[in-house]
């Protein structure tokens, strides 16, 4: 089957994550949506990996899995850390740089 | 219509079905046990695509780990629902009109690529020790050394960065 279905799909789950990080004001939400995004991008290099035969995008794929587990600790801990200042974690709210 | 385009014709529109219940459910953790069955589904995608290793990794890493993660984020601040105060009415429409626009942009670069260019092969023939993990760490600990060990300095910086971000001064 073409290659080509898998970029589809994958250029889909990609704009429902952008869609997610436009439309949701739970910050929460937002850092589901990016997660999604990167998935998304995830499915394009293993297709592109299977399509020339190489191993390369699988590798760079569990780079990408690594980078995403490190950007996921550290955004919760500044969800919650910003949920004790405001007690809010809604990004309308998050509007000045100082309490 | 190949045992493989059914496959992926089924996992797709439950990919896409979760994703936009993600998307629109008002219930946070609603929206991250949607996740997880997209996440599911992309491991499948990995599997059919003849990545093992990668399917079992975003299991437990993505599904496992980091979903978990959320779920306890959401429950440990009573974060479920956020009352809906659009502070910016246009703001909708105008999201969904630029999704549009990427989405359309990325069909067009997909169509213009050509539409049947690269044939995938068919998943059953695949040889049973294609990217094994073994092939995976050999080309890790060879090729990719150095971007290994830095993934290891990254991931020691957010342990301390959330552990820093997340205690609590003395005052």
């Amino acid at each position: 089957m073409p290659v080509t279905y898998y970029f589809v799909l994958s250029a889909i789950l990609f704009t429902i994550g952008a869609l997610g990080v436009l439309i949701r004001r739970n910050a929460i939400v937002i850092f589901m949506s990016v997660e999604l995004m990167l998935n998304a991008a995830n499915l394009s290099f293993v297709a592109f990996s299977q399509l020339h035969d190489t191993l390369s995008g699988q590798v760079l794929v569990f780079f990408v899995i690594t980078v995403a587990a490190a950007e996921v600790a550290v955004g919760l801990a500044l969800i919650v850390a910003i949920f004790r200042s405001k007690l809010s974690i809604n990004v309308d709210e998050m509007n000045e740089l100082k309490q | 219509m190949t045992s493989d385009f059914i496959l992926f014709l089924v996992l797709a529109v439950v990919a896409v079905a979760s994703a936009l219940s993600m998307l629109l459910s008002k219930n946070a953790v609603y929206s991250a046990l949607f996740l997880v069955i997209n996440f599911a589904t992309i491991a499948v995608f990995f599997l059919i695509l003849g990545s093992p290793f990668l399917a079992m990794a975003q299991v437990t890493v993505y599904a496992g780990a980091i979903m978990v993660l959320f779920l306890f984020v959401i429950m440990l601040l009573g974060a479920e629902q956020l009352r809906q105060d659009e502070s910016l009415p246009w703001q909708r429409p105008v999201a969904i009109f630029l999704g549009a626009v990427l989405l359309v942009e990325t069909g067009f670069i997909i169509y213009s690529l050509g539409f049947q260019q690269g044939i995938l092969p068919q998943f059953s023939s695949l040889s049973s020790d294609y990217a094994s993990p073994a092939d995976i760490g050999m080309l890790l600990f060879n090729e990719y050394l150095l971007p290994f060990e830095i993934t290891s300095v990254l991931l020691l910086v957010a342990m301390i960065g959330a552990i820093v971000l997340t205690k609590r001064e003395k005052s």
